[in-house]
């Protein structure tokens, strides 16, 4: 009877699981265990409540406003939004970079398809965090001390310290100046679109009357509210450029990095994608008379997104994760400003789970949208 | 729920681990080795020389240490950390001691960390190139500051920045070299740490060492100080005391090549620091000729400062505030009774 | 239906048409977009040649003194002076050949097991052993060889090791991971799925974080491992769980047919993965698999963020000497080449492995 259970696979199936949770159990356990222990012997604090103490340390920029009285918290926060905002950036522009050098490799100019097969080459076989040390060096050693700054056009600057460029000042009717100015753009190309145009007219001409009607009475707005909308243009005092807008060198290094890299990536991604569309769809375009261009913006490219989407979501997603090496050149994201707290508060355990809690939410909620989206795709299929 | 299993299972493994449990100097005579915490580089403090050999005020601390407990300055093993490691690592246990430029602060006292006995006071200071021209705080108006993470810099910046409303612009790096390099390639107009360092970095980075400017961000001075970490106090007697036997050798005027003719000494108090008079070894667990030993591998404070950071040293740092209190200085020998 | 008489004008049978050749002008120049996409290219070729002539033409190769190298170009003598520091690290310069031995024993090993032909369960242990050899080498403390502890390994050796390791660890957790996550039994199912899942969502800077500085927290007191271990531990998990996502897609793509005749003949468990499913498995993943080794052999050049002494690194302290004038971008540069030739080598060959396994399958 033993020997008839001990051959039984069901039993032995959940023999063999009733092991392996209990192991894990265990396991996580034994590691609880001796965390508690250590740190209660070596005196070290635990607990989140230093959240909401001020941090005292500067963050050099950011893109939500953070002042060292804020808390640890903000601080965080202020990190998440750094790495969100390279992430989003370097995503779109990548994007784009990578889509050219996909179409590239795929063109028939010998020229461009063998610089684009370079470049994807190169880029790909070397690792990022050396492509960022080096952009680093070339940002920080091109340009000259922001005294002897170099001023290609009035208003921007190039020096050491990054590129100041003018910035926008909005009067208190800026914004009501600037919303009204894109709706009523938005409202004249509608009705260059949707209205009956009179034959006689063609339709570039249109656009340009009714681009150069929204012009004037724009600029017709502009006076009337009294310059609602001003340039700052950076200025050299004492030891610095002030006001203006500045691209330092650390987020130019980064973004530059970090879009070449992935787009090397997306261009690969997207010439699989047109490549795996079937050939009769070319051949069957070509015999409808339709232009190469129109061929592979109309019909390969919408069919190709399919095969494109999953695997750019999966590179998106490690470029975000790629913005962790920003600590590399100094962009404070939220690694940066992890390490830091660690310092300061010497709380590393707390510090580094909410590093990983970040990121495995951004990657579980884009594995839900990506699941939703297969889903949704594959029934537009059948 | 979570709380429960976590102190269910704390309970369970202090059983098993107080078993086990040992002291450092346990674990240290067992190894034969002491591990210590060093710079990623700081010339003079601590840095490999050409042939990869640790010198330094701070690495010499370390190997005062093993002189008294292994009786070998050599039996001591390096490890580079970065800023941000330095205390997780002390604390863990990956290393015994931490000798280099700590700041003794409270909060790090009271988390986890128990310092010794400090062995460099100094200030925490900007250096800037001389063609900018300033020489004090308040005309850096804007300035931008090279700072690296894992330091009390980061709090002085702010802390200088706003006391003197001078819009300082910060860039962090997480690592000494690349903050380093940036200052030197101009990308910041000052560099901050501690002025030791600084003059450290000075000497040996800098293309001309007269071209740049060294002066204090606060008036307020730091005590740099050897730490180990918390919950064992012998170690804590033990590197606390090989500290302050450096510092007694220079007050009572031993030297590393006198010290033998001390030995028919009949001061009391020469008597017991060199062992001669039993009672100061065993109080720590140590043998009782630990201080002689130290000084007879080593020399005084004064040998270790002249040579490492001093007139013998590319630094030529001046004794300062590191002189012995009859000095003028802060040195102070506790009593070795 | 057609009005007799009517005269039917039948094609002649034609042979299809010849595709001209199109000369090159014409392709270059043929119409609107050609060209402009010519002088695009134009554009990017010329614009990297001022950088040729930074690299090549006004570089220095060879200095009598560091201050030669202050005007322009690139100075490639620094790489002279400092490629002992570079590839070794701070390794005793005395002991060094010990390391020129690792890299020349992974270079052999990696040169042997090239063939296909020769996997099989002896090339493991030759290979185990050869690591075994390895660390020996490096470490030191038996056989007459000096002491030498991983807080002094450094630059190419450690580099190699962390890949190789990474890689050579991680593959059998990567199998069981996957056979785990395609098992019917719904707790190892989602135990492994959990385990995937969980490091495939986090950048790898984080687990290298967790590794350097929280894993010693996380273990009884006493038990030091050292750092280079510790990292070594991230890198293997990290490549696990994306070895077992490809792997995985070799075991989907298997033929049912295969286990379960196997099943039929009584062939157990382990036998049939070993000697049935995981042969042709692996066969089908081969370009995602190298793809991942070359993901992880640039993945070991993130250590550099918790201080690990690696290539990079060791090339990061060298650029530190102020006898040279910001040397950076040559050593990066020199360290990039290394990565390169390593990588594209890998690419390469999996390209002509793919090109063998199809001719076969063809053939």
């Amino acid at each position: 009877m033993f020997s008839s259970l001990w051959y039984s696979a069901r039993l032995r199936a959940w023999a063999a699981q009733a092991a392996l949770v209990a192991g894990v159990v265990l396991f996580v356990s034994w590691i609880a265990g001796n965390t508690a222990t250590n740190l209660a012997e070596r005196g070290i604090r635990t607990g989140f409540d230093y959240l909401w103490r001020p941090a005292r340390f500067p963050i050099s920029e950011s893109v939500v406003t953070y002042n060292p009285s804020d808390s640890f918290f903000w601080a965080y926060v202020v990190g998440l939004a750094n790495t969100l905002w390279l992430s989003v950036i370097a995503i779109v522009l990548a994007t784009v970079l990578g889509l050219f050098v996909g179409l590239a490799r795929r063109s028939s100019h010998p020229f461009l398809s063998r610089l684009a097969g370079i470049y994807v080459t190169t880029l790909r076989n070397i690792p990022l965090i050396v492509q960022l040390l080096c952009w680093y060096g070339v940002a920080t050693s091109l340009f000259p001390a922001p005294r002897e700054a170099l001023q290609p056009l009035p208003g921007l600057y190039l020096s050491i310290r990054g590129v100041y460029a003018p910035s926008l000042t909005l009067a208190p009717t800026g914004a009501f100046f600037l919303m009204s100015c894109t709706l009523l753009f938005i409202a004249a190309m509608v009705a260059a679109w949707r209205y009956p145009r009179p034959s006689s007219i063609r339709r570039p001409w249109l656009l340009f009357i009714t681009t150069a009607a929204w012009a004037v009475v724009s600029v017709a707005l502009f006076k009337a509210l009294g310059t609602p909308v001003g340039l700052e243009f950076p200025e050299l005092k004492g030891l610095n450029f002030r006001g203006g807008t500045t691209l330092s060198p650390e987020f130019a290094a980064i973004i530059l990095g970090l879009t070449i890299y992935t787009s090397a990536f997306v261009g690969e991604i997207i010439r699989g994608g047109i490549e795996a569309v079937n050939k009769g769809q070319w051949e069957g375009a070509r015999a409808l008379g339709l232009s190469e261009r129109r061929i592979m913006f109309k019909v390969v490219l919408p069919q190709a997104l399919r095969i494109i989407v999953p695997p750019l979501t999966t590179q998106y997603l490690s470029t975000v994760k790629n913005t962790t090496l920003a600590v590399a050149v100094g962009y404070p994201e939220l690694g940066l400003v992890v390490n830091t707290v660690i310092n300061q508060t010497g709380q590393a355990i707390e510090s580094i789970m909410v590093m990983l809690g970040v990121f495995l939410t951004i990657s579980l909620s884009v594995a839900v949208f990506m699941n939703w989206y297969n889903a949704r795709v594959a029934l537009v299929v059948r | 729920m979570l709380k429960t299993i976590l102190a269910t299972a704390a309970v369970g493994a202090c059983l098993t681990t107080t078993a086990l449990a040992q002291t450092t100097l346990d674990t240290v005579i067992e190894r034969g080795r002491l591990i210590c915490g060093a710079s990623q580089g700081t010339p003079g403090f601590g840095a490999p020389d050409d042939d990869g050999y640790w010198r330094g005020l701070d690495v010499e601390t370390c190997r005062a240490v093993a002189v008294a407990v292994l009786d070998d300055k050599d039996a001591v093993d390096f490890v580079p950390l970065s800023g941000q490691q330095r205390i997780p690592a002390l604390q863990t246990g990956e290393i015994d001691i931490l000798p280099r430029t700590l700041t003794w602060t409270l909060q790090r006292d009271g988390n986890g960390i128990n310092f010794t006995t400090p062995n460099y006071y100094e200030f925490t200071g900007f250096m800037m190139p001389k063609s900018l021209e300033i020489t004090k705080v308040e005309d850096m108006v804007g300035a931008s500051v090279c700072v690296q993470t894992g330091s009390t810099t980061e709090l002085v910046v702010n802390d200088t920045s706003t006391k003197n409303g001078l819009d300082l612009q910060p860039v962090v790096f997480d690592n000494t070299t690349a903050a380093r390099q940036a200052f030197f390639s101009g990308r910041c107009d000052a560099l901050i740490t501690d002025a030791g360092a600084l003059a450290s970095v000075r000497a040996t980075m800098a293309d001309n060492p007269d071209d740049y400017v060294i002066f204090p961000a606060t008036p307020y001075m730091d005590a740099l100080t050897p730490a180990v970490r918390h919950g064992d106090d012998q170690w804590m007697d033990i590197v606390t005391w090989s500290i302050q036997a450096l510092i007694a050798a220079e007050a009572f005027g031993i030297t590393q090549d006198n010290i033998d003719s001390f030995a028919e000494t009949e001061d009391p108090r020469i008597r017991r620091f060199l062992g001669l008079d039993p009672g100061n070894g065993s109080a720590l667990g140590l043998s009782e000729d630990f201080a002689y030993r130290i000084v007879k591998a080593l020399g005084n404070y004064g040998e270790m400062f002249d040579r490492n950071v001093g007139g013998g040293s590319p630094l030529k740092l001046e004794r300062g505030r590191n002189a012995l209190f009859s000095d003028g200085g802060l040195m102070f020998p506790l009593a070795f009774q | 239906m057609n009005a007799p008489g009517a005269v039917y004008n039948y094609i002649e049978p034609q042979l299809p048409p010849h595709i001209a050749r199109k000369p090159l002008l014409k392709i270059v120049f043929g119409d609107f977009l050609s060209a402009t996409l010519t002088i695009v290219a134009i554009a990017i070729i010329l614009s990297i040649l001022p950088v040729l002539n930074w690299a090549l033409i006004n570089a220095h190769w060879n200095v009598a003194s560091p201050a030669e190298c202050q005007d322009g170009g690139a100075c490639w003598a620094f790489i002279r002076a400092k490629a002992r520091l570079i590839m070794f690290g701070l390794y005793p310069p005395g002991e060094q050949w010990r390391a020129v031995a690792v890299i020349l024993l992974i270079l052999a090993m990696i040169l042997a097991s090239l063939s296909p032909r020769l996997w099989n369960a002896k090339l493991l242990a030759v290979w185990a052993t050869a690591i075994g050899v390895m660390l020996i080498l490096m470490g030191g403390g038996i056989a007459g060889l000096r002491f030498v502890p991983t807080s002094k390994w450094g630059g190419l050796p450690v580099t190699l090791l962390l890949a190789v390791l990474s890689l050579g660890l991680a593959f059998p957790l990567a199998v069981l991971l996957a056979l785990g996550r395609r098992s019917p039994l719904p707790v190892i199912r989602s135990i492994s799925v959990a385990v995937i899942e969980l490091v495939r969502g986090l950048p790898l800077v984080g687990l290298l974080f967790v590794a350097a500085i929280l894993l010693p927290l996380l273990l009884p007191a006493g038990w030091t491992i050292d750092k280079l271990g510790r990292t070594l531990a991230a890198l293997t998990i990290f490549a696990a769980a994306y070895l077992a996502e490809v792997i995985r897609g070799g075991l989907q793509g298997l033929d049912d047919g295969q286990i379960e005749a196997a099943e039929a003949l009584g062939i157990p468990y382990w036998k049939m993965i070993w000697h049935i499913v995981l042969p042709q498995a692996i066969q089908n993943v081969i370009p995602p698999l190298t793809n991942t080794a070359i993901v992880m052999v640039k993945n070991t050049s993130l250590v550099l963020i918790v201080g690990v002494f690696d290539m990079l690194s060791a090339a990061r302290s060298a650029t530190t000497d102020p006898a040279w004038p910001a040397p950076s971008t040559e050593a990066y540069m020199f360290v990039a080449l290394i990565y390169f030739l390593i990588c594209f080598g890998i690419s390469l060959y999996s390209r002509h492995l793919e090109l063998k396994v199809s001719a076969r399958a063809h053939g």
